[in-house]
């Protein structure tokens, strides 16, 4: 089986192996360079660990001088740099490169500043997502963007990847809740953006950086709004006995003007796959199913839930449950949360896809992706955060079998295809990063990449930090066809995720 | 319409030097035209906010206006989609028509500059990237730009984003494109992310507050889960010095009982909730020994109209000043202002709008770096013909302005978008 294409080796750099460790320990702790092979072997992956490469060596910065220090030195010496926070990324963007120093920010996490005055915190990267809650929870505050990954993700990854989460319809993804950045690019430069004020002057560096996936610059500190809890938060869970139904009440809800705090759609496959793990108490004979959730004041909130409920009852819904207290509200969750281990503990294998299609297009590409899991012969089970259309099939498969392995990657880059075609887009939240770059292409023409390409070699002369990520090799898409790898379980698989 | 064949771009002239063209391929063929015989070019919209930034020295002018129209709206799946040059009067009526809005709410700088109302265009609000009072609460206009459409600086036709909000393919071009004055792209569409209208507004007026007081209650309902959308403090009238003592006249209201200086608080939403919101506030703001005002549907939907209409500043002849600072530190920047210019504040103390007479650039200066050291940045928005060379318009910090200036080159390699608007010689 052939091999996405990487970025060309440079021979002298692996040649010169020994030298470029000896420098690296000049510039940091000598304990912070990790050049033995068992040492680096747990940084050959990320959570899409069927791509497998061991860096030349590993380095752990501890400060922010440290980082400029050894980029400026990479970059010298054009030597190629991946950064990586936590891991956790499933797209496969922190995947190291034989010629590559990985540079892991995992010591870089502290949280620095509590500011509830001016409503931020300002935290290092490697800090991650939950605990910048739990460090301001008792004064009533949170983090609004909660990728289901947060217990063990990384708020840099976060920014680098512009992590989203359940709750991004009303609350937005990482870059509409950051106010400030420290970044290092490839020529050591440090820049600090934003502060803790709104909008700073200039080109939005930090709009742009956001989303990036480690190829603009390093984040080695971030400044985050924190928001007050609202008062009240309720959840209501509704089955409906067709997709349609289903998909209709959404856009109802959504028509009538509600924005709900968090909107998640299953199908029958993935109702039944959760129920049977966490007993969540799913109406298993529904064929697709709604939870809704709602936040605000009390009498808001008890408004809304009667909206939404009718909304439901005019679309056919066969059963609807609202939660009366925290704990039921959390057991609607939990099933959803449960997704992918439910999907694990049915097949040796799943992959989760990432495509965000328009709302109303939801029973069409549904459609779609029945016919093509017929088409392939493997079953697949559909989760939707139906709030902001970004839509998960988790294909089950056996990665042992050959075969299947291939035709679960057509299966997904089909699923992708389909919902550009109907207007979506590639990724919303996963990240294009090694696996879907071949990819861009169909959202992208050559103009539009070679934009964005400017822009990198704008920010990154030689291109050195995150090579072989996101954008296709070969100049002209048309050149480059999709080719296939062996793709296996994923890593973390104890980590919830949607 | 553009005509094959035809050699330059004369065919889009309606004067000399004023280019025209009709849709997006003439754009881009007028574009290359430019590139290729090196003319720096300025791009504009209406022109309602054309005279915000540097002043230019362009051999032609690109007028986008007649890129205008709706092309897709979808109510339900909370998205516009529009020519970049479509009047923003024209896309709120349309969304109101369906219960939607900009929840940015955009403002409106036709009273500063031209004593009357000119809202200018979608393009034009993209980029300035100047938004309301709902800012603090639910984002600025860069946090609604889904995607969009434009030209670079050779002609090339290139497009970003999408329009759903959870995307992140490729760099965000959306956001990057957003306060960039023209000086990176020609934008011919744009898509709007669009949210329900909140149905009620009420208002909470407190009298009589200094700024120490005021700043504390702005920090307090920015803080509250009462989901206040809007928070301002008009002080009292300088005095002295030749400003438009307008704030009477405009804030003319029956329930605005009481005179001097006023903080007002805005709550959205059903009735019901604001009720209970507006009791909620009344406790944790200890309003009752406060003099309180209440501004029920109509006279709040007006006073937060004639805020983000800046009729505050309306045809001043002042300098006038945008200072975005860390909201904590808003009492002290009111202070260094010793009662010697017009201001008021917004986005729950993060905002300070600012008009100065006599405004030398040395005061700039001070100023500037003043509010540079309390961690924000200063924006002279107009300037009177006689300090038509003030130094910069924007605060500048050296690093950004190397990255800027390749970034800039990325889109735009030889220039000629608005060449020097934002920064001397950027």
């Amino acid at each position: 089986m052939s091999e996405l294409a990487l970025p060309k080796v440079d021979k002298s750099t692996i040649l010169n192996r020994d030298k470029i460790v000896s420098k690296l320990k000049r510039i940091i702790k000598s304990e912070n360079v990790l050049d033995h092979n068992d040492e680096i072997k747990p940084y050959e992956t990320d959570a899409l660990s069927a791509y497998k490469q061991k860096p030349l060596v590993v380095v752990l910065p501890e400060t922010t001088q440290e980082v400029s220090e050894i980029l400026k030195y990479c970059n010298k010496e054009k030597i190629k740099v991946i950064p990586r926070g936590a891991g956790t990324g499933l797209s496969g963007g922190a995947l190291p490169l034989k010629d590559s120093i990985l540079l892991a920010l995992g010591k870089f996490n502290k949280i620095l500043e509590i500011d509830f005055e001016n409503r931020c915190v300002i935290a290092q990267p490697g800090v991650t997502n939950l605990s910048i809650t739990h460090a301001v929870q008792h004064k009533g505050f949170y983090y609004a963007p909660d990728p289901s990954s947060q217990i063990a993700c990384s708020i840099g990854g976060n920014v680098a990847e512009n992590s989203g989460g359940v709750h991004s319809l009303k609350y937005g993804t990482t870059s509409n809740n950051i106010l400030g950045l420290e970044v290092v690019f490839m020529d050591g430069t440090i820049s600090r953006l934003g502060g803790k004020t709104y909008d700073s002057e200039g080109y939005d560096l930090l709009g742009l950086i956001s989303g990036s996936e480690g190829l603009l610059c390093v984040i080695t500190e971030v400044t985050v709004k924190i928001l007050k809890k609202p008062q009240t938060v309720k959840a209501a869970l509704i089955g409906f006995p067709t997709i349609e139904d289903g998909g209709n009440c959404v856009s109802d809800i959504i028509a009538s003007g509600i924005v709900p705090a968090g909107m998640e759609m299953m199908d029958k496959a993935l109702i039944e796959a959760t129920d049977n793990f966490s007993k969540a108490g799913y109406p298993r004979d529904a064929e697709s199913m709604l939870i809704v959730e709602l936040d605000g004041t009390k009498s808001e909130v008890d408004e809304l839930i009667n909206k939404v409920s009718a909304t439901a009852k005019k679309n056919n819904s066969s059963s609807l449950k609202i939660s009366n207290n925290e704990e039921e509200r959390l057991k609607f969750w939990a099933g959803r949360k449960a997704a992918f281990p439910a999907c694990g503990a049915m097949a040796p294998d799943y992959y989760c896809m990432d495509g965000t299609i328009p709302r109303r297009k939801l029973s069409e590409v549904l459609k779609e992706i029945s016919r093509l899991s017929q088409k392939y012969d493997l079953p697949v089970a559909n989760a939707f955060h139906a709030g902001d259309g970004n839509l998960h099939p988790l294909i089950m498969f056996d990665a042992n079998n050959k075969e299947q392995l291939e035709k679960t990657e057509q299966f997904g880059t089909d699923i992708l295809k389909y919902c550009v075609k109907v207007g979506g887009v590639l990724t919303g939240e996963h990240g294009v990063g090694f696996e879907k770059r071949e990819l861009m292409c169909e959202m992208f023409n050559d103009n539009d990449i070679q934009q964005q390409l400017r822009i990198k070699k704008a920010l990154d002369s030689h291109s050195l930090l995150n090579p072989g990520k996101v954008y296709p090799i070969l100049r002209k898409c048309a050149e480059e066809g999709r080719v296939h790898v062996h793709r296996g379980r994923e890593k973390f698989p104890d980590i919830p995720r949607f | 319409m553009f005509i094959e064949g035809e050699k330059n771009s004369q065919t889009f002239q309606d004067s000399e030097n004023t280019l025209k063209p009709n849709d997006e391929l003439e754009v881009s063929k007028i574009i290359q035209d430019l590139y290729k015989n090196n003319l720096p070019t300025e791009i504009i919209g209406s022109g309602s906010k054309r005279h915000i930034g540097k002043k230019l020295q362009c051999a032609k002018t690109l007028k986008l206006s007649k890129l205008s129209g709706v092309i897709e709206y979808l109510p339900e799946e909370l998205y516009i989609k529009v020519k970049a040059c479509t009047p923003i009067f024209e896309i709120e009526t349309l969304l109101k028509k369906h219960n939607q809005q900009l929840a940015f709410e955009p403002l409106d700088f036709g009273y500063m500059f031209f004593g009357e109302s000119n809202k200018g265009t979608a393009a034009g609000h993209v980029s300035c990237n100047f938004s309301g009072s709902r800012r603090f609460k639910v984002g600025s206009i860069r946090d609604h730009v889904l995607g969009f459409r434009a030209v670079n600086g050779k002609g090339e036709i290139i497009k970003s984003g999408g329009t759903v909000v959870k995307n992140v393919t490729g760099y965000d071009l959306s956001k990057l494109i957003c306060g960039s004055y023209g000086t990176l792209v020609a934008l011919t569409e744009l898509t709007f992310k669009v949210l329900p209208a909140k149905g009620n507004s009420n208002t909470i007026v407190i009298h009589e507050l200094s700024i120490q007081d005021a700043a504390q209650i702005l920090n307090k309902v920015a803080s509250s889960s009462s989901d206040v959308s809007g928070a301002v403090f008009l002080p009292t009238e300088p005095k002295i010095g030749n400003y438009n003592n307008n704030i009477e006249q405009l804030f003319k209201l029956n329930d605005l009982k009481f005179k001097g200086s006023f903080t007002a608080i805005r709550l959205e939403g059903s009735k019901k909730s604001i009720l209970e919101r507006l009791s909620d506030l009344n406790k944790e703001l200890n309003l009752s020994n406060k003099k309180v005002s209440n501004l029920d549907l109509y006279q709040s939907i007006l006073f937060w109209q004639k805020i983000n209409n800046l009729e505050f500043f309306n045809n001043s002849k002042n300098t006038i000043l945008r200072a975005v600072i860390p909201p904590s530190t808003c009492t002290k920047l009111i202070n260094y202002f010793k009662n010697k210019y017009k201001y008021f504040v917004d986005w729950a103390g993060s905002l300070v709008w600012i008009e100065a007479e006599n405004f030398s650039e040395d005061e700039l200066f001070s100023l500037r770096n003043f509010i540079v050291n309390l961690g924000g940045y200063l924006t002279v928005i107009k300037q009177p013909n006689h300090l038509g060379s003030l130094n910069e318009i924007f605060t500048i910090n050296l690093d950004r302005l190397n990255i800027s200036k390749n970034i800039k080159q990325s889109f735009d390699p030889k220039g000629i978008f608005n060449p020097g608007k934002m920064y001397t010689g950027n």
